[in-house]
């Protein structure tokens, strides 16, 4: 792990590699709240925590801009609190609140922030990217320079919209950042037993567009590699193709039994937390010591607790709206 | 007024919309070079360019959640689908993601898109190009549903479409394409309005699309045997207009319901569900359906004759009913 210009240890560079280890962290903490509301019954339905891939989304979304725009998956939790998204509007839609973002229609899974061009959770493997092929089609139709940034996982890699959007998305020379945060299964399905190519980016070099492979544990590898694709991806260059290796250490979903891995395995991969990692490479550097670490934890702390505050404040959509939202205006039945 | 084919008229407001909004734009199969797989765009290409009639790859699910994003991202997509049984290839994006982002984001997002695809049998072409499946996307909250008869429809109703805050489906049936007609009507066209075809006091004959024509023949031929049939065309099937249905059925008394699509689980079903809720007491006679043969539409012409409703059908279905 290097940081970038590592001549330089500027107050500034300090600055920003904390606030990467501040956000990776108020993701993991916000997670485990998460999962512990989950057995509490707080929060209902499917729960897909992303810890142990908090280095892709914080790492990816530095290099975005406010007018950029973000499609992502149902595991999500983690691109929406680094694109900005507030912990408590989320953990207020986890509850089923109506001062959650998603006003308690979506839940877990279908996050939204059009405001923060944060265009939601998509639960249906794939699903996301033609719409974020049609979201970059309209910013390179009103030549805006935005970017759409697609996240998705390596399951999405054998469905036909993968291909189909690629190829449409390479064809018209469209902004779009693919970001395929392989964790290597596919819910239980490991990839070795659903791909013929394990090597995901090689299938993105076969549409004609430019792809890497970038180690997804390491948070400054992920945010120079994003910032150099986003750049060429501005320049009008067409799409660029990131596929972030990664893991997921808990569960697909908060009722999987794990059969189909071994212990060992997630043990191995827990020896690259990406958020122990970057710690080690802060200190390494005089970045870092256990007072700064201590005031970012209990920071991050308030954090989650104020989210958990706002989701137990909030108050349940009254049943009488059930059907608003359905249709612009009156519902048509 | 001006006369000219369905054709003409889809492609007209489509030419007008084009050139009064620079957000407005076409895609999918074959729709610039080649003109559209039914001409329907036959020189669009030329007057607006390939921005803006754009050719698309083999791949409905992308390009229609392709239109899903830009109409997210502030254009105004009309997708092409060249026929409604390729539009199963898309239905994920038409119903997980169209139909649902409204709801699902709280009201934050909206999707203005128009989707265009042609519906129906009558071309001898067989199980994989003649179903009549609009009731399967009737049945789909968050998204809207038209089915122009008429050449001032075809027009009316695209216009009107392209005014509508959400994704509007129209379905175009492709028997159509080269009928003429009056292409003006009622401008702007009101979305979700049924229209009164032809007057009468014995029977309701209710249809939409395709269906539209032989219903109407069928009610001259009563007319010669003395029956007067009142002709309903919904033009809409989500949102339906059951105001006039029941309107019709307080001086008609009976009712009988048209459509090319199977009787099981079909709109008629649905249409014949709403008369017995909201206009039961106005009925002297069950409602009755004619609908499709229950079978894959067969290619050879007189099984396909048969397989589709027939004006001596109807004609039939009312003389039992009266």
């Amino acid at each position: 792990m290097s940081i970038h210009r590592t001549a330089a240890k500027s107050s500034n560079e300090r600055e920003h590699a904390l606030s990467l280890l501040r956000q990776m962290l108020l993701i993991r903490r916000f997670e485990e709240k998460a999962a512990e509301l989950y057995s509490a019954g707080k929060i209902r339905g499917f729960l897909h925590l992303y810890i142990g891939e908090e280095a892709v989304a914080v790492g990816a979304m530095q290099a975005l801009t406010p007018e950029d725009a973000v499609v992502a998956t149902y595991r999500e939790h983690g691109q929406a609190l680094a694109r900005g998204l507030p912990a408590g509007k989320i953990m207020a839609e986890m509850y089923g609140k109506a001062n959650g973002c998603s006003r308690g229609r979506g839940g877990s899974m279908h996050l939204f922030d059009a405001g923060r061009r944060f265009f939601g959770g998509y639960a249906i493997v794939a699903g996301g990217l033609p719409v974020a092929v049609g979201l970059a089609l309209a910013d390179k139709m009103l030549e805006r320079q935005a970017v759409t940034a697609c996240f998705f996982g390596d399951g999405a890699v054998a469905e036909g919209e993968f291909h189909e959007s690629l190829n449409l998305a390479a064809l018209w020379r469209l902004p779009v950042l693919f970001l395929c945060e392989n964790n290597l299964y596919a819910m239980g399905t490991a990839l070795e037993r659903s791909e013929s190519q394990t090597d995901i980016h090689l299938k993105a070099q076969n549409y004609n567009i430019a792809a890497e492979a970038v180690d997804g544990m390491d948070v400054l590898a992920v945010e120079a590699a994003t910032q150099r694709a986003v750049a060429q991806v501005r320049r009008g260059d067409g799409p660029y193709f990131l596929e972030l290796r990664t893991y997921r250490y808990r569960a697909h979903s908060m009722s999987d039994p794990e059969l189909y891995r071994s212990k060992e395995e997630v043990a191995q991969w827990r020896g690259r937390d990406p958020i122990a990692l970057f710690d080690a490479c802060l200190r390494g550097r005089d970045m870092l010591d256990d007072a700064a670490m201590k005031a970012i934890e209990t920071d991050v702390a308030n954090d989650v607790d104020w989210a958990v505050a706002e989701a137990e404040k909030g108050a349940w959509e009254p049943v009488a709206d059930l059907e608003r939202d359905v249709y612009a205006g009156a519902a048509a039945a | 007024m001006a006369k000219m084919t369905y054709r003409e008229a889809v492609r007209d407001a489509m030419r007008e919309a084009m050139r009064a909004d620079p957000l407005v734009f076409l895609m999918g199969e074959d729709v610039g070079k080649y003109g559209g797989a039914f001409a329907v765009s036959h020189g669009l290409l030329e007057e607006f360019g390939p921005q803006r009639i754009r050719d698309t790859p083999l791949s409905e699910s992308t390009f229609v959640g392709a239109g899903i994003g830009a109409a997210l991202g502030g254009m105004r997509p009309i997708v092409e689908i060249m026929t409604i049984n390729f539009s199963l290839l898309a239905l994920d994006q038409i119903v997980n993601n169209a139909a649902t982002l409204r709801h699902m984001s709280g009201g934050q997002l909206g999707v203005p898109l128009v989707i265009r695809m042609a519906t129906g049998g009558g071309r001898q072409l067989a199980a994989q190009h003649s179903h009549s499946l609009e009731g399967w996307y009737a049945h789909i909250p968050g998204i809207k549903v038209a089915t122009p008869a008429t050449v001032a429809d075809a027009r009316g109703l695209l216009l009107a479409a392209l005014q509508e805050p959400d994704p509007v489906i129209l379905f175009e049936h492709a028997t159509l394409y080269s009928q003429e007609g009056e292409s003006e009507d009622e401008t702007p066209m009101q979305f979700g309005r049924a229209a009164l075809r032809r007057p009468g006091k014995d029977v309701s004959l209710i249809t939409y699309g395709g269906a539209l024509g032989k219903t109407m023949n069928a009610a001259t031929q009563l007319a010669e045997q003395g029956v007067e049939a009142e002709v309903i065309d919904l033009r809409s099937l989500r949102p339906l207009d059951t105001e006039t249905i029941f309107a019709s059925l307080a001086h008609t008394h009976r009712a009988v319901i048209i459509e090319e699509a199977w009787k099981s689980g079909g709109f008629a079903a649905e249409v014949s569900a709403r008369i017995m809720e909201g206009a039961f007491d106005a009925l002297d006679a069950p409602v009755a359906r004619v609908c499709g043969a229950e079978v894959p539409m067969p290619y050879a012409q007189p099984l396909e004759r048969a397989a589709l409703p027939q004006p001596e059908d109807i004609v039939k279905a009312v003389q039992e009913l009266i």
